[in-house]
């Protein structure tokens, strides 16, 4: 089917649609500039009907238009009988025929792309990922690896990756409108899906099943990067230390006063042994944003600390002791940050990971 | 009979009282269009402050929690307390006079169908007053929906359950009305197509709301009574609400689309001054449409996980149901051929529902093709296309059965000028609202989102969308200032201002309260028509003037309405406090205690005798 | 046809219970309802059949269910629909008497029914502790058989006071309506229970 498709992409209109579309819409966060295998499956099927929808709306309106204007009433003609046809039996089979047609032309490709995405021949042998949804973010366990991280999942270029995907409350649903389509994360059975991305750097992922207050803000990233660099970031998880100690005098200040409080919930290692509370921590140093949604920043850590709610309504870290009872310092808080800062799995981020957050600090100012 | 000489003035209370103990099928139709006129409005000012809350990235104009529950009530209140509502209220006014009936079936039902759904429309609403209304969305996917904190969900629990009893029972009523009350000659297939969708949606609506009666005993046991149906922790599974639900939703659909469709048929009709075009075919249409409807229900849960066979197969049944679909609209435009087309108000609506709801189909195909609605799903494109596909269709029809019915319902005629002002405001308000959302969908905004990030490239869109919304807000001030402007006047019009070619044209307007004098004889399709074109005044009857038999009023559907109204309140709080239970056995017993005095008070209503008639007539 | 002909009709026709229009239209509406009913109870054994594995640890059916007493409630329940047919033949045939003693037979039909469920019931929270809340499983056995339970005490509760109602009075063209209909309603009681003992307690033991 793909060969077939490269050749009806030539086609001049396809092209036209192509440039129109991809004129909208934010890059890696759009599904109109499909960068991934499903999006791209997705894509020839939304473009597909959308040209024999065009070619429908065409017709309808073309008579549509000539009726309008060749019958109205005419001044003088108020009391005009026109003819009272009762049907016409050759014209009911035609638009009758006709849309059975067109919708067959539909039909064989969704048929088959629907099927081709649901394919697990190869899960065996590639990268498993454990997916868990959470009001209101996401963990990501990689089953052989045996690490674990939080809203950032790193993934190979051109490799495919199985998600299997469950929620630990209500329902949430998996979108990376530019690589894939979207699957929904059900706390009662796993469903599984794969992503394959085309070409390195962040994209934008959402959750699109109302899940509560911060639904809206429920985002994730996933880092798309070469094979080696993905070989190092794993490395590198493996070997993040429960037991790391600060290196700045801050930042050992923060992690005594993370070490009473926040480690109940926020491990920063990336063992899978660790259980699920809180965002896993290990690499927090190497993130592309804070809570998913802010520009990576000491400020935004710091703000985070001190106002989850107003940040994220509704999340779980409200019900963290230290702003139960109001204790936490800012100043206290920007330590914590630096001990934060300081988690790395790897000493430089990524690539992408750079230019992703230098786009997006340039973008917002 | 001293009803019938009802010229003289009454006072406020003995109107109230009327309409209160009213099973008058014409009376109750002006209640169900002035009570879903209401939650219309109430819906439409919900739908306002979201598109207020998108008007720029990261607003704060509501919060999250409390725009959780705009959203979740504009859509509830839409479809069942407006949309819903609005259909019943020409079904009520028009059907019974199109078939050439003197009322509905079951009279007394008909009432009782209204009082349930005020009641459950008002019970929904009582959310707002008392810590916070529904906030799971109008799906109220479980377990969102089982573990949302507050009584919200459960007012949405119970205000549905019953408004839902009188939406059932309504169906019930317009079939037997439509099976066994029809005057001599209205054989199936000469019925008006408002009727024949009405018949089929009543059909669906029997077969549909049961499912969600159980889907909301389900949720209603699971939050106020501890089972454990879509509680994982227990063993259930969040899934079967939503196949309950949209075993039931996706019906509702077409319960809502089938009327509409009926609606523009009689107006694309009349004002052609044609027959309609492949009747036969629209009527099959229609009811293939009614059972393709049920055969459906899982394209909205595509990315559920249930499997390629299982999408593949609800995706080809669902772009199936798109052939009688275009078969209809290719009807509408060839009934449109030839015809003598006059523009006025009723017929812009019509006019302009062709292309709106042909965009609304085009995209309705597109979110069937199950691999591309993996990107769809649960985007701002799916609510573009259910708003073209509800908006455009229903609730188009409903302006323009507004003003195609005003004159037979009030016997005033809406103004003109308004009426095309309204239209062109909401036409264009609505297109500006809905039609960049397919893109912003696609461009990465999910549906129910409180607010969006900035630098998405989403701002423009969600702007133009909001000036949209205040265009249609506008548009329908000036529909509420026509209508109070036509009321004032006042000035009466004939029984048949549009030419029309059914039954209900061939009466008074507003149509004495036993609608026909004697039935009518009716020999073909648009039977008032033929006789017009054999040179005739109105119909001729096929019975001599004989005593008229009518039900007689009743105050029991309120009081039944409301012991339910109180017993669900019972249920809500008897979880805080057991006390609240007696509640449950004050409404119950109410609520019994009436289907009780029904069952033994016998109740044989009374007749009109013919010299009264004749009195009237002044012979 | 005036009052006076609708309640005291000189002869009583074949089929009373179509004799008058509002007779008609309770006929065909009782026939609608009993649809949608339908649709109602398939949804609940819908749900029933997602979740009686969802046992979540509690008694399963296997363990809960003995055939000797739902049996006996069946052919209590088969036969209350039988003696209802033969309270319905003696309302064609206008004889009243007759037909409120065989309305009486399955109402005491039913009461034995009833009170069966309800020691069963009784018998599974007290030995079993098992309860709406014990798992998915106990919620949709107790929500099915419950609403059918509930059904039955609905449909008893309608017989007898049409009975009491009119006793004194006898049959006409106005009540033999009500009583067809409830008639009507008690063969479908009876029909979803033919489903209930396979579905759930067949199913359940086997």
């Amino acid at each position: 089917m793909k060969e077939w498709m490269g050749k009806i992409r030539t086609l001049s209109l396809f092209s036209f649609l192509v440039i129109i579309l991809s004129a909208c819409g934010k890059d890696n966060l759009t599904a109109l500039v499909p960068k991934g295998y499903g999006a791209e499956e997705s894509f020839n099927v939304i473009l597909i009907s959308i040209l024999v929808m065009i070619f429908v709306f065409i017709v309808v309106m073309a008579i549509y238009v000539y009726v309008i204007f060749k019958f109205r009433q005419r001044k003088g003609q108020e009391n005009h009988i026109p003819k009272q046809t009762e049907g016409n039996k050759t014209l009911e089979v035609v638009w009758t025929v006709i849309p059975i047609l067109l919708l067959i032309i539909i039909a064989v490709p969704t048929i088959a792309s629907t099927y081709d995405l649901a394919d697990e021949s190869e899960k065996e042998d590639s990268i498993n990922v454990n997916v868990q949804g959470m009001q209101f973010w996401w963990n990501f366990e990689y089953a052989n690896e045996e690490i674990q991280t939080s809203q950032e999942l790193y993934i190979p270029v051109n490799e495919r990756v199985y998600l299997n995907m469950l929620s630990s409350d209500v329902i949430h649903s998996f979108w990376l409108p530019s690589i894939s389509g979207k699957m929904d994360v059900n706390p009662d059975n796993e469903n599984t899906m794969y992503i394959e991305a085309y070409e390195e750097g962040v994209y934008w992922g959402k959750c699109t099943e109302f899940c509560g207050d911060s639904h809206s803000l429920m985002d994730f990233k996933v880092v798309v990067v070469s094979q080696e660099e993905y070989d190092q970031w794993v490395e590198g998880m493996k070997n993040t230390d429960p037991e790391y100690t600060a290196e700045s005098s801050t930042a050992q200040e923060g992690q005594e006063m993370f070490a009473n409080s926040c480690i109940s919930c926020h491990a920063i290692d990336a063992s899978s042994s660790n259980p699920v509370v809180g965002p896993n921590l290990a690499d927090f140093g190497n993130r592309t944003m804070v809570a998913g949604i802010k520009n990576y920043s000491k400020e935004a850590i710091v703000d985070w600390i001190m106002n989850p709610g107003e940040i994220k309504p509704g999340n779980g870290m409200l019900s963290a002791p230290y702003l139960q009872d109001n204790s936490m310092e800012e100043e206290d808080a920007e330590k914590i940050a630096d001990f934060l800062m300081e988690l790395k799995a790897t000493d430089e981020p990524v690539d992408s990971v750079e230019q992703f957050k230098k786009d997006e600090t340039e973008n917002n100012n | 009979m001293s009803t019938l000489v009802a010229t003289n003035k009454k006072s406020f209370g003995s109107t109230i009282w009327d309409y209160l103990t009213t099973v008058d099928h014409k009376k109750i139709a002006i209640m169900y269009l002035i009570a879903g006129g209401f939650f219309f409005i109430l819906g439409g000012l919900e739908a306002l402050a979201i598109r207020w809350q998108l008007v720029q990235p990261m607003n704060d104009f509501v919060s999250a929690g409390f725009y959780n529950e705009l959203i979740t009530m504009h859509g509830t209140t839409m479809i069942f307390l407006a949309a819903m509502p609005l259909i019943f209220a020409f079904m009520n006014a028009v059907v019974p006079l199109q078939i050439g009936a003197r009322d509905v079936a079951f009279p007394f039902v008909n009432s009782l169908s209204f009082w349930l759904f005020l009641f459950g429309g008002i019970m929904l609403n009582v959310g707002w007053f008392t810590g916070g209304a529904a906030d799971a969305g109008w799906t109220a996917y479980a377990p969102l929906s089982t573990t949302s904190p507050g009584q919200g969900v459960d007012y949405y629990v119970l205000g549905l359950q019953i408004s839902g009893a009188g939406t059932l029972m309504g169906g019930i009523n317009f079939l037997v009305t439509i099976v066994n009350m029809r005057a001599p000659g209205m054989t199936y297939m000469r019925m008006p197509l408002f009727t024949w969708t009405a018949f089929v949606a009543s059909a669906l609506i029997l077969f549909a709301f049961p499912a969600l009666t159980v889907g909301l005993f389900l949720m209603m046991f699971d939050r106020l009574f501890g089972s454990g149906f879509f509680d994982p922790s227990m063993g259930g599974n969040s899934v079967i609400w939503q196949h309950l639900f949209w075993i039931f939703g996706h019906p509702e659909v077409y319960i809502l689309a089938l009327p509409a469709f009926g609606i523009f048929s009689e107006i694309i009709s009349t004002f052609s001054k044609k027959r309609l075009f492949g009747y036969t075919a629209m009527v099959f249409a229609t009811v293939l449409i009614g059972f393709l409807g049920f055969m459906v229900w899982a394209h909205h849960m595509f990315t559920v996980g249930m499997g390629p066979a299982a999408n593949s197969i609800f995706a080809v049944a669902t772009m199936a149901i798109a052939v009688p679909t275009g078969i209809k609209i290719f009807n509408w435009l060839f009934t449109l051929w030839g015809g003598n087309i006059q523009i006025n108000t009723a017929m812009l609506w019509a006019l302009g529902f062709i292309p709106t709801f042909t965009l609304g189909g085009m995209t309705g195909v597109m979110v069937a093709a199950a691999s591309a609605d993996f990107q769809y799903h649960d985007t701002y494109f799916v609510v573009a296309h259910f708003h073209y596909v509800i908006v455009g269709g229903v609730v188009f029809a409903l302006f323009a059965g507004t003003h195609y019915w005003w004159p037979k319902m009030f016997g005033t005629i809406l103004d003109e000028k308004l009426g095309k002002v309204t239209f062109w405001l909401f036409f264009v308000g609505f297109h500006l609202t809905f039609f960049i959302q397919h893109f912003l969908g696609l461009m990465g905004m999910p549906r129910r989102y409180w607010t969006y990030l900035e630098g998405q490239n989403l701002d423009l869109g969600n702007l133009i969308s909001t000036i949209g919304a205040f265009l249609m807000g506008v548009g329908t001030i000036v529909l509420l200032i026509n209508i109070i402007k036509t009321s004032v006047k006042n000035e009466k019009v004939s029984g048949d201002p549009w030419d029309g070619r059914t039954l209900e044209w061939a009466i008074p307007s507003p149509p004495p309260f036993y609608n026909f004098k004697q039935l009518p004889l009716v020999r073909g399709l648009d039977p008032l028509w033929i006789e017009k074109m054999e040179g005739r005044k109105g119909m001729t009857p096929a019975e001599p003037l004989t005593d008229i038999h009518m039900p007689n009023n009743s105050f029991i559907p309120f009081v039944m309405s409301l012991g339910l109204f109180i017993a669900g309140f019972g249920f809500i709080y008897q979880k805080q406090d057991i006390a609240w239970l007696s509640l449950v056995f004050v409404g119950m017993g109410i609520t019994l205690g009436c289907m009780l005095l029904r069952s033994v008070k016998d109740d044989l209503g009374y007749h009109i005798h013919k010299e009264d008639l004749k009195k009237e007539a002044g012979e | 046809m005036s009052e006076h002909d609708v309640l005291n009709p000189g002869q009583m026709p074949q089929n009373p219970e179509k004799a008058t229009l509002e007779g008609k239209n309770k006929f065909m509406g009782f026939w609608f309802f009993l649809g949608g009913e339908a649709v109602l109870f398939a949804s609940l054994f819908g749900t029933y059949l997602a979740l009686n594995d969802s046992t979540n640890g509690g008694k399963s059916s296997e363990e809960l269910f003995g055939l000797e007493l739902v049996f006996i409630m069946t052919m209590l329940l088969l036969t209350s629909s039988l003696t209802s047919v033969y309270a319905m033949y003696h309302m064609k045939n206008n004889d009243f008497k007759k037909m409120q003693i065989w309305l009486g037979i399955t109402v005491a039909l039913g009461l034995g029914f009833l009170g069966f469920e309800i020691y069963e019931f009784y018998h599974y929270i007290h030995e079993y502790e098992f309860t709406l809340r014990s798992s998915a499983f106990g919620s949709a056995f107790y929500t099915l058989v419950g609403f059918h339970g509930g059904h039955v005490v609905f449909g008893l509760l309608w017989i007898v006071s049409l009975m009491i109602r009119n006793a004194k009075r006898g049959l006409n063209l106005y009540n033999a309506p009500k009583f067809y209909v409830a008639s009507l309603y008690w063969h479908f009681i009876d029909v979803v229970w033919v489903f209930i003992f396979t579905v759930v307690y067949l199913m359940g033991v086997l």
